[in-house]
């Protein structure tokens, strides 16, 4: 009996603030899958992460049944194939093949989660990074970045599309909320004001049970960041 | 399903490695196409209304609707034609997100290893470039030996996923060994990779999308020249 529940088992490998941590836990909250949390220090990293992600030796790892699956991205796919039948974040699969619509619906939904890699967390980072024009120019890339999320939002209460209200892309954005305090401190901007309905779906997803138990609050997130910025000499 | 009704309209470049990879896709699939050339000094209307975010290739349009980013549509692809020629991700959830990871991989670690070498300024960033490359392809020959467990492809008996997402470097691989001596896949430092870069070269389907390899190291060659003209220029006002 023990053995066969180990088999199911679901451990993350994480680290407190990592928005990319928290889309994991919070698909996994999402589709009712209880896992094992395990906080990492990232300045002496275990011998399971460096053993699970031997390749880039980061943060999140999902181990299930032992097996490692790395990058938080293919982690929420992975959740969604291993797990049928919870709750999808990618819309399903049709059961007659070759549903061109849902498969639509999943490349705008994937195109959107890589859009959040590639521009928000690097942006960000350099908003509490750099001074003088640098960061003015990330604050001006990062209020097109919010608005242009904004206008494929649109008028939609969530990005969603998958089974439940929470979507790929609301999962894979939600928890960069948290540093919205940070942003807005770092770049002397608002959210509120360059993107208003944005902020709105922030709030929403705020009052959702599996965002709200997994995110830290943004000030929390501002004062790690004010710990970053004394590390790295920035002020 | 291929064929009546399906329209499809592939906007590209003929050197890009990304829409390369689209094109290995749609043609291990048996799938026919329109093609767009784009010049990327006049991105034509279709592109920047297809593509608004990003504005550039490659674009597939299925029916009117574009879909963005070489990934996404090599999956679009491999999701709604799944019974026309390879599938491209496996079934087993495990190996598609093992799939996914060395996708995910090529993106973010070899493509920017080899602009440090295209673009490095000085020498040493050139020569981190060039240890940056070499160390992705060690990682590289060990996902080949994990993936394909003894096979010939990273897919296993067939072609796979990732066998298209550094497929479409191929090319770049080969012009990068002309113009820079850099051998990326050498037979006697990764063995398994080497072998695979002779036999992707042999399909046919790959034969029918490669871009004649003398016009791609001139366009290499070209493009070197203006990365240097432009340090250059750099060093100048500094």
């Amino acid at each position: 009996m023990a053995a066969a529940k180990k088999e199911k088992e679901l451990l993350l490998l994480d680290f407190w603030v990592s928005p990319f941590g928290q889309r994991c836990r919070i698909a996994m909250a999402e589709k009712g899958l209880e896992f094992e949390y395990r906080e990492e220090d990232l300045g002496n990293k275990s011998d399971l992460l460096l053993r699970s992600n031997p390749v880039h030796r980061k943060i999140p790892v999902l181990l299930h049944a032992g097996r490692p699956v790395c990058e938080s991205l293919v982690i929420l796919q992975y959740l969604d194939d291993a797990f049928p039948d919870t709750p999808h974040l990618l819309p399903p699969a049709n059961s007659s093949s070759g549903d061109a619509d849902a498969a639509y619906a999943r490349a705008t939904a994937r195109f959107w989660a890589d859009y959040v890699d590639k521009k928000l967390y690097d942006c960000g980072s350099r908003l509490w990074r750099l001074k003088g024009e640098p960061q003015a120019a990330a604050r001006r890339e990062m209020v097109e970045i919010l608005r242009t999320l904004e206008a494929e939002l649109g008028y939609r209460e969530f990005f969603g599309g998958g089974g439940g209200r929470l979507g790929f892309v609301d999962v894979a954005l939600v928890p960069f909320t948290a540093w919205f305090y940070s942003y807005e401190r770092c770049g002397g901007f608002s959210v509120e004001e360059v993107a208003p309905r944005l902020a709105a779906w922030a709030r929403r997803c705020g009052r959702i049970d599996s965002v709200a138990k997994h995110l830290p609050s943004p000030e929390k997130v501002y004062d790690f960041v004010g710990v970053l910025k004394k590390k790295y000499g920035v002020e | 399903m291929a064929g009546g009704g399906d329209e499809l309209k592939l906007l590209g470049m003929w050197a890009s490695p990304f829409a390369l990879r689209a094109k290995l896709a749609l043609c291990f699939k048996g799938l026919s196409y329109d093609y767009v050339e784009e010049d990327f000094k006049n991105k034509s209307d279709l592109l920047l209304s297809s593509n608004p975010v990003h504005k550039k290739v490659p674009v597939l349009i299925h029916n009117g609707k574009p879909i963005c980013e070489s990934q996404v549509i090599v999956q679009y692809i491999d999701e709604v034609f799944p019974d026309a020629g390879v599938t491209l991700l496996p079934a087993d959830p495990h190996d598609r997100a093992v799939a996914r990871f060395w996708a995910a991989y090529i993106d973010e670690k070899l493509f920017s290893a080899w602009k440090m070498v295209f673009k490095g300024k000085t020498e040493e960033e050139k020569a981190e470039g060039r240890k940056q490359t070499f160390a992705v392809v060690e990682t590289l020959e060990g996902a080949l030996r994990e993936c394909s467990k003894g096979k010939p492809f990273f897919g296993g008996d067939a072609v796979g996923y990732v066998d298209v997402a550094l497929g479409g470097f191929v090319p770049w691989v080969q012009a990068m060994e002309e113009l820079y001596g850099l051998r990326q896949f050498d037979a006697a430092t990764t063995p398994l990779l080497a072998a695979w870069l002779e036999r992707v070269g042999e399909l046919e389907a790959y034969k029918a999308v490669m871009p004649d390899a003398g016009m791609m190291i001139e366009f290499k060659k070209k493009q070197a020249q203006q990365a240097a003209a432009a340090a250059a220029a750099d060093a100048a006002e500094a």
